[in-house]
């Protein structure tokens, strides 16, 4: 734990040396998300509601999930560029090293550009919570920090997973992005939006829907539901990453280096 | 104009070389269609009244923006002649017997061609089969597709000519991440890649309309799936032709006045 602030320190500091980049960056990241949500905004201008759902409850989704993915990246974002690394063995760097290859990779980079993106979804997440009522409780408190844990969980959980096919394909694939970027895509919306399939797919498959369509409607009382399992059904996010990182090991063993 | 031809055809030659690549970008690009039709189809879902695009039509739309997204698609960079200026290899394309506008402009025609030609195909064959809402439809009359075709191509143009001015502008700013972010944030959003623009409240689509960024993605689509009239789709080319002079104008001015103070560091 000690090693990876240190890593960060390090990292922060150089990525402040180029002050002007690193504020367009960060502006930039700022505003990319907010065309996306300009654009939800205006389409309910148009149409009203989304299968039942309202704006404010939509662009709570939204917010939680763009948190969630923005905090992702920023401690995984290694992993998305983990072909690189393979490719010019230098993974092979990390073996060699005595310390856990996770948490080696988990330090090698650390997007703070991204925190543009997580401002912005803060104010989403803190619009949104003043314009909708919800008959708050403990436990109510509780599951929305649940929601948010257990997104950042499963976004960490794909990153890695995607970074472990490198491995066995040596090149990134452009593949991996339909389960980065289109999970977090995916669940901007309340799942229930979708087809059958899709939902499906992201409740057994990838456990989205444990921290979005499920707890939603916990939070906004539709139907009834228990207070404590509710509570704790975000947490089933949190577990997604196990079997992500059993695969990672599994890739690691099976590790070739490429030599260069 | 033979050099540029040269140019042209050598670029396409080498883009068509990433085939395993443009097969990964035709299947994120569908599941991205897909995505959308969906999210889409649930809006109209809940709506009783009549939108000024039908889903039929919205989702013809958005395969066609798939299929053409390396056709038309503002964020797509060729990093050669970023990297020509921040690097300073420039000094080599400036000895070259011919100009340096046409030269890049045919570099990014190409470009742009080879990754289309790769890509578009299966995804327009595929969406053609797919099921009601989701299916491509085809264009109501033959005079349809023509005008689609004219202004798809004049789209590319204008496309091409407002990345020039992006280009242009790293000369200023030595740093092509911030010149592109802005460009292809706000440039996207105007030409109706996000958001479709019979979707925008009618305050914004009178902003849409004044500006050259719609003539590229908007105008083709809606031409060919008939949403514009064929009178307002001659309007529409004639649009296109006039903002091309223009934007190529304003191009070839600012390159040659940037040029005269270029200073090329190192060696």
């Amino acid at each position: 734990m000690k090693l990876y602030l240190r890593y960060l320190e390090i990292l922060f500091k150089s990525q402040l040396q180029y002050r002007a980049s690193f504020m367009l960056m960060t502006i930039g990241q700022f505003f990319i998300p907010l065309v996306t949500f300009a654009s939800i905004y205006l389409l309910f201008e148009k149409f009203g509601q989304i299968d039942g759902w309202s704006f404010f409850e939509v662009a709570l989704c939204f917010s939680i999930v763009h948190i969630s993915f923005a905090i992702s990246v920023c401690f995984v974002r290694g992993f998305d560029n983990f072909s690189k690394l393979v490719v010019n063995a230098g993974f092979d760097r990390i073996l060699v090293r005595p310390r856990n290859t996770i948490l080696q990779i988990l330090g090698s980079t650390f997007e703070f550009t991204r925190l543009g993106r997580l401002i912005q979804s803060v104010i989403v997440f803190i619009w949104a919570l003043f314009n909708i009522s919800i008959h708050w409780n403990t436990f109510k408190v509780i599951t929305l920090i649940f929601m948010i844990i257990g997104a950042i969980f499963i976004f960490s959980g794909i990153f890695i997973l995607g970074a472990s096919f490198c491995f066995f394909t040596i090149q990134g694939l452009e593949l991996i992005n339909i389960f980065t970027d289109g999970s977090r895509e995916i669940s901007q919306f309340p799942l229930s939006i979708y087809k059958d399939w899709v939902k499906k797919f992201f409740t057994f498959i990838i456990p989205l829907g444990v921290i979005n369509y499920i707890p939603l409607m916990y939070l906004l009382d539709r139907g009834s539901y228990n207070d404590i399992t509710s509570m704790l059904t975000p947490l089933i996010g949190v577990l997604f990453i196990i079997p992500c990182l059993y695969v990672w090991k599994f890739g690691v063993s099976k590790y070739l280096s490429t030599g260069s | 104009m033979k050099p540029y031809i040269a140019v042209f055809k050598l670029r396409v030659i080498n883009g068509l070389q990433y085939r395993i690549a443009a097969l990964a970008g035709v299947a994120t690009q569908f599941v991205w269609g897909f995505m959308y039709i969906m999210i889409f189809e649930a809006f109209y879902r809940g709506f009783s009244g009549t939108q000024a695009i039908s889903l039929e039509q919205l989702a013809t739309y958005i395969w066609l923006q798939q299929a053409f997204l390396y056709f038309l698609y503002l964020w797509l960079k060729e990093t050669e002649i970023s990297e020509s200026i921040t690097s300073g290899s420039i000094a080599y394309e400036l000895c070259r017997p011919c100009g340096i506008y046409g030269f890049w402009f045919a570099k990014l025609i190409a470009h742009r061609l080879s990754g289309t030609l790769l890509r578009c195909a299966p995804i327009l064959v595929i969406a053609f089969f797919l099921p009601i809402p989701y299916r491509l439809s085809l264009p109501p009359d033959p005079l349809t597709f023509l005008l689609f075709v004219v202004t798809l191509l004049l789209g590319l143009i204008v496309v091409i000519s407002l990345s020039m001015l992006a280009y242009i502008s790293i000369f200023v700013t030595m740093s092509p991440i911030g010149s592109f972010l802005v460009f292809s944030v706000v440039g996207e959003f105007f030409s109706g890649f996000v958001l479709p623009i019979p979707l925008m409240p009618i305050w914004l689509q009178n902003i849409v309309y004044l500006l050259p960024f719609r003539l590229s993605v908007d105008l083709p689509f809606r031409v060919y799936s008939g949403n514009i009239p064929t009178n307002d789709a001659i309007i529409g080319i004639l649009t296109q032709i006039i903002w091309i002079i223009v934007l190529i104008a304003v191009g070839k001015f600012l390159l040659t006045k940037m040029l005269k103070r270029v200073v090329v560091q190192g060696g």
